[in-house]
C-alpha cells in the first residue's frame, strides 16, 4: 500500500472517519458520556396511555413520595410560550387539557438518578377520558382528518389521457412507517450559566432549531441559549426536529430547578414519544401503450403524519416531487393528502418523502410490465426522462444533467441483468417452492431543501500560530463523514496535510442560525461554506507572501505543506507565524448558498433542486411460497456520486442506505394495535436488518462523472439517494411473486403490503393465486 | 439504592463484594446491590463509558462486552464470551476477567510492536472497491490512551467499519471474542463465522459489509497475544469463596447443587436466575427491584454435560451456546436452528434451563425439545422427580415447581439411526428474532409407515405444546401425500394461536400446516426447498453466472 506523502490532496482520497480511531478505541464522547457538572439530575417523561382523551387531572402524590424523586415538572411550569416553537405551532409542549397519542408527554419527574426518575414517572396517575381515536390513514381519509390542507397537482389531462389509453389498471399499495433506530437514543443535558444563560448538549441535527425552541419555550432571547452537538449516534431525520423535544423539555425542568439536568430516554420511550417515516396509503390509476410507455396517470397519496403536522408538509411535497422518479409522467394529476391521526407525530426520515414518492411509480412499472408480458426493466427504460424532449418534470424543472440511460444500461451490463433473468426463469421452472425474482430500478433523487432558504451555509476556518487548523461549519455529524469531507475539502484549499486540520462540536455560538443537517445537502452547503472560509485566509496569506516575494499573489502556490511562489518555498507554518506578526487575519468566515433555485408554493411548480443524483440497483431475491420467507440474494449498485471528494465514506452512505432502505421494505414492520399503542416498541420486537441479512455480493460502483454543476469538489450528494436504491429488492419480490403464479391473468397487479414480511408475501401469493 | 417499587425479597441482606480482573489488575467493588447491572456499574459508577447503551434489552449489542473464565476443559486456557452487560447483573462476573473497548488497546502486549505506518503490515482486506488508498493516514496505529490499537480495532479502523460510532464499541468487543477465540488458535474467520459472531449487534449506518470485512482482515494483523497464565493466576487469586457469608448475602451463588437446594429452601422468595437475559430485561424494562438474587451458574454439578448411553444430561447452568453444541454433536441439521437463536451473545450468557424454566410461549428450545422427547429433572432438597418436558408448563409462564425446586438438568435422548428431525422456525428477520412459529418434527418412518411421531409447536398456544392431535393423525399411518394432508389439517385445527405484532392467527395456522408439508417435501428428497439452506449461485468477476 502506498503512504501518504504530504503532496496528496486530501479530496478524492477515502480518508479514514475523523473520529474513527476515537470511535474504535471507545473515546468518542456522545452526550451520555460527557463528564456531568455538579448536582445533575435525572429526568423520565410521563406519558400517555390514551390515544385520544381528555386529561381530567393529574395526580404526582405516589411519585414525588418515591424515593430520590426531586420534583414533577408539568405544563403550568413552562415560563414561555407553552405551545412548541414549530413550524405549524400545533403542538403543545407538555400535553395538558388532552393528549393525542399513545406516548405524548405530559410532564417530567426529576430525580437523583435514571432509574429513581423512570420509576417514578410511572407512578404519576393521569386521569383521562378517551375519545375516539382516529389510528388509521383510511380512517382520517374517510373523516377528512387533515394536519395540513391536502395538495393537488397536476400537468395536462390525466383523465383524458387514461380514457384514450390502451391499456389502463388500477391498483392500490400501502406502505409502512419506519422507525429510525440510531443506535443512540434521544439525549438532552441542560446546564444552567451565569444570567439567565443556558448550555444545551443535544444529540440534533439542527442545534439552531433547539435554540430557538429552548428560547422560546423559556421566554427569553436566543443569545441567552448555546447549543452544542459534538456527533450524533446516528440520526437519519430522527434528530431533526424530535432532539428539539427534549431538550425544551429537559430546559424547562432545569429552568425550574436551576440545576442541570439530563434527560435520556429509555429505547422503549424513544419508540412511544418519537415519529417515524410516515407511513403511505396510495390508489391509483395508469394508462399506457403496448410499449409499456406510460400515457396518464391519477395518484393519490395519503399521508400518515400523526398528531401534528411537523415537518409533514415538506414529507409530503417531495413525495409528489419524487411520484415520477426516473420517468417522464406526460398527463398526471396527484392527490396528496396529510391525514391526522392519534399516533406519534410522523417526522423526517432519509429520503423525506422521496422513498414514499418513488415506490409507487417503481410499483406501477413492474406491474405494466408483468401486464404486457415484457421486461420491466425494459419499461422502466421507455418511461426515463428524455435529454431534449420529454425532460420537464411535473413540476416544470427541466432536467439537465440527465445520465439515466447510460447509468442503467451501464449496470445492465455489469450486474448480468439479461443473463441472469433468463437463468432465474429457467430455475424457478424447476424450483416448486422457491422462486427467484430479480428488479433492476433507478433512483433520481432531487438535491436541496424545498424550501429555499434553508440552502445556505456558514463556516469559520481559524489558523492557529502552529499552522494547526480548526474548522467549524453550521452542519452537524452523525456519522456520515460530514466533518472528514469538511477537513478535506479545507486542508486542500490552504495546501496542508488533513490531519492538520480538525474539526470541532456544532456550535450556535460558533454558527448562528444553521439549517438542520438534512436533505443530503451537509457537505454541499457546508463544505462549500468552509472552503470559502478557508480560500480567505489563503487570499490573505498569498497577498501576505506575494508582498515578501514581489510576485503577483495569483501566482502563490499552497500545497504540500508548503507556501511556494516563484521565488520561494516556505513551511506553512513559517508564514503562519510571520503573516501573524504582521497583524494578517488568520481566520475567517465562510458563507454559501445554492445559486439557481427558485420554487412557488402555492403551485409546487419551479426548480426546487440544484441538480439530481442519480443511481441504480439491481437486486435478485428468493422467496419461499411455503411461508413467504424471503432473502435478499445479490445486490449491484451503480451510484452516481460526482466526483467523490471521499470513495469509502460515500460507499458506506450507499451500502447504510441501501441496507437501511431494505429494512423498510421487508423486516420493519411497525405495528399499532387498535388501541393505537405500538407494539413493536424496541428491537426485541422491531427488527432492523442484522449481519445476516446481507448478501455475500453486495457491489458497488461509482459513477465516473463529476457534478455537472459547479458544487464542492464536483461532488454530489450522496446521504439519502442510495436509500431508494432499495425499492430493488420490493420490485425483485414482485418478480418472484409474479413468478410463483404463472397462471394469473395478466391485468391483475401483484398486490404486495410492505414491508414484505414473511406474512405480507404469503397474503400477496394468496390473492395472486385467487384471482 | 432506596425503597423499592417491588420488592421480592424485603430482608435487607449484605450486598457481597464483587472482584474482577480488568486491565492486568484485580477490582474490587463494595455495596453494589444484586440488581444493578454491569452497564450501570461500568459507565455510572466507574465513569467508563466507552460501552454504550443501545437498548437496554440485549438485542442490540451496543453494550458488548468480554468476559473470560477458566475452561472447563483446558484448565490452561481461557474461554472468552462477549456478553451484553446491560442485562447482565454485575455481581454475575464476580472471580472473572473483563474486558470493555477502553481495555483492549492499552492492556495488550504484542509480539512484536504495531507497526507505525496503517496498513504496512500487509492488511488484506477482502474488498477490491476503494478507489483511494487506504493506507497512509493517520499513519500512527495509536489509541488516543497511547496503547496501540488491538487488532480488532485496526482492522475496524481500516475498512471504515464506523461511521456514528455508537454501535461501535459492542462490535469490537464482539470481534475481540471472536480474535481470541478463533484468530488466536489460528482457525481462519470465514464470512459465516463472522456473521454469526456478530449476530447480536446491530449497526444501523454501515450495511455491515466494511464489518465483516473488519472481521476477516484482523487475522491477517500483527498478532496480539494476551498474557494467559498472568490472568489464570490472578483470577485463582480471586476465585469466589463460598463461605457463612454467603447466607446473608443479597447476591447468593452457591458452588455446589446441595448448597442451591438448601439456599433455594431457605430463600423461597429469591429471584433465581442463570444467564439472566430475561430476568434481565424484568430490571432494565419493568423497574423490578430485585431483593435477593439466587444465581446458579457457579453450581458444579449443574455447568456439566454429561453423557450417557441413551441421553445427554445438560445442566441446569449451562449456556445456550454450550448446550446446542452438545445437541449439533448429535444432530448435526441443528447447526442453522442453534444460530438463529437470538444472538451470540446472548446464547453466551442465557442458559438452555433458563430458555425451559422461563416458559415463553414463544421460546425456542422448547419445541424441539419437545419433538426429542426430553424430561427436565427439578429438584430440591427433599428429592427429585423428573417428566417430559411439555408437562412443565401449566399456562402462560406458568409451571409446576414448587417454591423450593430448582430445574437441574434437561435429559434429551440422543439420535436414532430411524429418526427424521426437522426444526422449522419462522420470524420477520432471519437471525436474532423471536419467532412468529416454531415447528419441530421427529417422525420415525419404517417401511413406508410412520412408526413414532414426537412434535412440538411454539407460538401457537400460551405454553410450548406437543401436537398430539397431529401426531395421533400421523401415527400408524402410510407416509404418503393424503396422509399428510390430513395432518396438516389435523395440525392447522389443534391450535387457536393468537395474532400480535409478530403475526396474524390466520398465518400462524396456514403456516404450521404449509411447514409439514415442507417436512414432507424434505422427505421426499426434493432440493431448495428452505431459504435457509438455500444459497445463490455463485457469479463469477465477470459478472457472468457460473
Amino acid at each position: 500500500m502506498k503512504t501518504s506523502t504530504p503532496a496528496t490532496p486530501a479530496s478524492g482520497s477515502s480518508r479514514f472517519h475523523e473520529s474513527a480511531r476515537a470511535q474504535v478505541a471507545g473515546s468518542a464522547t456522545f452526550v451520555d458520556d460527557m463528564r456531568e457538572a455538579r448536582g445533575t439530575l435525572y429526568a423520565a417523561p410521563i406519558l400517555s396511555t390514551v390515544a385520544h382523551g381528555r386529561v381530567l387531572g393529574v395526580d404526582t402524590t405516589a411519585a414525588r413520595s418515591m424515593p430520590g424523586v426531586v420534583d414533577v415538572i408539568l405544563a403550568c411550569d413552562i415560563p414561555g410560550d407553552p405551545v412548541l416553537a414549530s413550524f405549524a405551532h400545533d403542538e403543545p409542549i407538555f400535553a395538558s387539557a388532552s393528549v393525542q397519542h399513545v406516548g405524548q408527554v405530559l410532564g417530567l419527574v426529576v430525580a437523583r438518578s435514571v432509574m429513581q426518575a423512570r420509576r417514578a414517572a410511572r407512578q404519576v396517575v393521569c386521569r383521562i377520558e378517551a375519545l375516539p381515536a382516529i389510528l388509521n390513514v383510511h380512517e382520517a381519509l374517510a373523516a377528512k382528518s387533515y394536519v395540513l390542507p391536502p395538495v393537488f397537482v397536476q400537468r395536462g389531462d390525466a383523465a383524458a389521457a387514461l380514457g384514450q389509453a390502451v391499456h389502463t389498471l388500477h391498483g392500490t399499495l400501502e406502505v409502512g412507517g419506519q422507525e429510525h433506530f440510531y443506535l443512540e437514543g434521544q439525549i438532552a443535558y441542560v446546564v444552567p450559566q451565569e444570567q439567565n444563560q443556558w448550555a444545551v448538549y443535544s444529540s440534533t441535527q439542527h442545534p439552531g432549531e433547539v435554540q430557538h425552541w429552548v428560547a422560546h419555550a423559556l421566554g427569553i432571547a436566543n443569545h441567552a441559549v448555546r447549543v452544542e452537538c459534538r456527533r450524533m449516534g446516528g440520526g437519519f431525520g430522527g434528530k431533526e426536529t424530535q432532539a428539539g423535544h427534549l431538550a425544551v423539555w429537559a430546559a424547562i425542568a432545569a429552568y425550574k430547578l436551576q440545576c442541570p439536568i439530563k434527560l435520556r430516554l429509555d429505547r422503549d420511550e424513544d419508540f412511544m414519544i418519537t415519529g417515524k417515516r410516515h407511513p403511505f396509503a396510495y390508489t391509483y390509476t395508469v394508462g399506457f401503450d403496448d410499449s409499456g410507455r406510460l400515457s396518464g396517470l391519477k395518484l393519490m397519496m395519503a399521508a400518515n403524519c400523526g398528531f401534528s403536522a411537523d415537518l409533514s408538509g415538506p414529507v409530503a411535497d417531495r413525495a409528489i416531487f419524487h411520484a415520477d422518479n426516473a420517468y417522464f409522467l406526460q398527463d398526471v394529476e396527484i392527490a396528496s393528502y396529510r391525514l391526522k391521526t392519534h399516533t406519534q407525530s410522523h417526522t423526517a426520515f432519509r429520503g423525506f418523502g422521496g422513498p414514499q414518492g418513488m415506490i409507487v411509480i417503481e410499483s406501477i412499472m413492474g406491474d405494466m410490465a408483468r401486464a404486457l408480458s415484457l421486461d420491466p426493466l425494459e419499461v422502466r427504460k421507455r418511461n426515463l426522462y428524455g435529454m431534449d424532449e420529454r425532460n420537464v418534470t411535473h413540476y416544470s424543472m427541466t432536467v439537465e444533467d440527465n445520465i439515466l440511460a447510460p447509468l442503467l444500461s451501464k449496470l445492465q451490463q455489469t450486474s448480468s441483468y439479461d443473463e441472469r433473468r433468463a437463468s432465474i426463469s429457467r430455475w424457478n421452472a424447476g424450483s416448486p417452492v422457491i422462486k427467484r425474482g430479480i428488479a433492476l430500478t433507478p433512483v433520481k433523487f432531487g438535491i436541496s431543501f424545498t424550501a429555499t432558504l434553508f440552502n445556505q451555509a456558514g463556516a469559520l476556518v481559524h489558523v492557529y500560530l502552529d499552522g494547526s487548523v480548526q474548522v467549524n461549519h453550521g452542519g452537524t455529524e452523525m456519522g456520515q463523514g460530514l466533518n472528514t469531507k469538511v477537513a478535506q475539502i479545507v486542508a486542500d484549499e490552504l495546501g496542508v496535510a488533513f490531519e492538520r486540520v480538525m474539526s470541532t462540536a456544532s456550535d450556535t455560538s460558533k454558527i448562528p442560525n444553521a439549517s438542520a443537517t438534512a436533505a443530503s445537502a451537509g457537505t454541499d452547503l457546508n463544505a462549500h461554506a468552509a472552503q470559502y472560509a478557508a480560500r480567505t485566509v489563503r487570499d490573505n496569506l498569498a497577498q501576505f507572501v506575494s508582498g515578501l516575494d514581489h510576485c503577483g499573489a495569483g501566482a502563490v502556490q499552497f500545497g504540500g505543506g508548503q507556501i511556494i511562489t516563484p521565488h520561494s518555498t516556505r513551511p506553512f507554518a513559517d508564514v503562519v507565524k510571520l503573516a501573524h506578526a504582521n497583524r494578517v487575519q488568520l481566520w475567517s468566515d465562510g458563507f454559501y448558498r445554492t445559486p439557481k433555485i427558485h420554487y412557488d408554493k402555492a403551485t409546487l411548480t419551479g426548480r426546487p433542486f440544484y441538480y439530481f443524483t442519480y443511481g441504480a440497483a439491481c437486486t435478485e431475491v428468493a422467496i419461499d411460497t411455503l411461508t413467504g420467507e424471503s432473502r435478499v440474494l445479490k445486490v449491484d449498485i451503480l451510484q452516481d456520486a460526482g466526483t467523490s471528494i471521499n470513495p469509502a465514506i460515500d460507499i458506506g452512505q450507499i451500502e447504510g442506505g441501501f441496507v437501511q432502505g431494505m429494512g423498510w421494505l421487508t423486516t420493519e414492520q411497525l405495528v399499532w394495535n387498535d388501541k393505537g399503542v405500538l407494539t413493536t416498541h424496541a428491537p426485541s420486537t422491531y427488527k432492523i436488518p442484522a449481519t445476516g441479512d446481507i448478501p455475500e455480493h453486495f457491489k458497488v460502483d461509482l459513477w465516473p462523472e463529476a457534478n455537472r454543476e459547479d458544487n464542492v469538489f464536483g461532488s454530489k450528494a450522496v446521504g439519502e439517494p442510495p436509500f431508494m436504491l432499495a425499492i430493488s429488492v420490493y420490485e425483485a419480490l414482485k418478480d418472484a411473486i409474479s413468478a410463483a403464479c404463472p397462471a394469473h391473468p395478466l391485468n391483475v397487479a401483484v398486490q404486495l403490503t410492505a414491508p414484505a414480511t414473511a406474512e405480507n408475501v404469503l397474503a400477496a401469493l394468496g390473492r395472486l393465486q385467487a384471482s | 439504592m432506596t425503597v423499592p417499587l417491588t420488592v421480592r425479597n424485603p430482608a435487607p441482606p449484605v450486598h457481597k463484594n464483587i472482584r474482577f480482573v480488568r486491565r492486568g489488575d484485580v477490582v474490587c467493588l463494595s455495596n453494589v446491590p444484586p440488581g444493578r447491572t454491569l452497564l450501570e456499574v461500568l459507565r455510572e459508577d466507574l465513569h467508563c463509558t466507552g460501552t454504550k447503551e443501545g437498548c437496554g434489552e440485549g438485542d442490540c449489542g451496543a453494550c458488548t462486552v468480554v468476559l473470560a473464565e477458566r475452561d472447563q476443559d483446558h484448565s490452561d486456557q481461557l474461554r472468552f464470551r462477549a456478553v451484553n452487560s446491560c442485562i447482565r447483573l454485575a455481581h454475575s462476573i464476580d472471580g472473572m476477567a473483563l474486558w470493555t473497548v477502553e481495555d483492549i488497546a492499552s492492556e495488550t502486549t504484542a509480539d512484536k510492536p504495531h507497526p507505525l505506518q496503517a496498513g504496512a503490515a500487509g492488511l488484506a482486506l477482502p474488498d477490491r472497491r476503494r478507489s483511494g488508498p487506504l493506507g497512509g493516514q493517520g499513519a500512527h496505529a495509536v489509541s488516543d490512551r497511547g496503547g496501540h490499537l488491538h487488532p480488532a480495532q485496526q482492522a475496524m479502523l481500516q475498512a471504515h467499519g464506523s461511521q456514528c460510532g455508537f454501535c461501535t464499541p459492542g462490535f469490537v468487543m464482539s470481534l475481540f471474542a471472536l480474535y481470541q477465540n478463533h484468530v488466536c488458535k489460528g482457525e481462519p474467520i470465514t464470512r459465516t463465522l463472522a456473521q454469526e459472531a456478530l449476530s447480536g449487534n446491530l449497526c444501523r449506518c454501515t450495511g455491515y459489509r466494511p464489518i465483516l470485512d473488519a472481521a476477516q482482515a484482523m487475522g491477517a494483523l500483527p498478532p496480539v497475544r494476551l498474557d494467559t497464565t498472568g490472568l489464570l493466576s490472578k483470577m485463582e487469586r480471586i476465585a469466589p469463596v463460598f463461605n457463612a457469608l454467603e447466607a446473608d448475602s443479597s447476591y447468593k451463588s452457591p458452588g455446589t447443587l446441595k448448597a442451591l437446594l438448601q439456599a433455594r429452601a431457605a430463600h423461597p422468595d429469591a429471584q433465581l436466575v442463570a444467564g439472566c437475559t430475561d430476568v434481565g430485561l424484568w430490571v432494565t424494562k419493568q423497574y423490578l427491584q430485585l431483593g435477593t438474587v439466587l444465581d446458579i451458574t457457579r453450581v458444579s454439578e449443574l455447568r456439566r454435560i454429561e453423557d450417557y448411553p441413551q441421553h445427554i444430561a445438560i445442566g441446569a447452568a449451562v449456556s445456550l451456546g454450550d448446550a446446542f453444541e452438545a445437541l449439533i454433536k448429535d444432530r448435526p441439521q441443528l447447526h442453522a436452528f442453534a444460530a438463529r437463536f437470538a444472538g451470540l451473545s446472548v446464547r453466551n450468557s442465557g442458559t438452555l434451563g433458563g430458555n425451559v424454566a422461563n416458559g415463553s410461549p414463544i421460546g425456542d428450545s422448547m419445541p424441539l425439545l419437545i419433538a426429542l422427547s426430553a424430561h427436565v429433572v427439578l429438584m430440591s432438597s427433599r428429592g427429585h422427580r423428573a417428566f417430559p418436558l411439555e408437562q412443565l408448563y401449566t399456562g402462560y409462564r406458568k409451571n409446576v415447581m414448587a417454591a423450593d425446586e430448582v430445574l437441574a438438568w434437561i435429559k434429551v435422548p440422543k439420535s436414532v439411526s430411524q429418526e427424521n428431525l426437522r426444526v422449522y422456525k419462522i420470524s420477520k428477520r432471519y437471525d436474532d428474532d423471536i419467532s412468529a412459529i416454531c415447528l419441530a418434527i421427529k417422525l420415525h418412518i419404517t417401511d413406508g409407515t410412520v412408526t413414532r411421531a414426537s412434535i412440538g409447536a411454539g407460538g401457537v398456544a400460551a405454553t410450548p405444546v406437543r401436537a398430539t392431535k397431529t401426531e395421533a393423525a400421523l401415527l400408524g399411518q402410510a407416509w404418503t401425500l393424503a396422509t399428510v394432508q390430513q395432518a396438516m389439517a389435523t395440525l392447522r385445527a389443534e391450535f387457536s394461536p393468537i395474532s400480535d405484532l409478530r403475526a396474524s392467527s390466520a398465518y400462524r395456522v396456514q403456516v404450521l400446516g404449509n411447514l409439514l408439508q415442507r417436512y414432507w417435501l424434505e422427505s421426499q428428497g426434493l432440493q431448495h426447498i428452505n431459504l435457509q439452506s438455500y444459497r445463490p449461485e455463485p457469479t463469477n468477476h465477470a459478472g457472468k453466472v457460473a
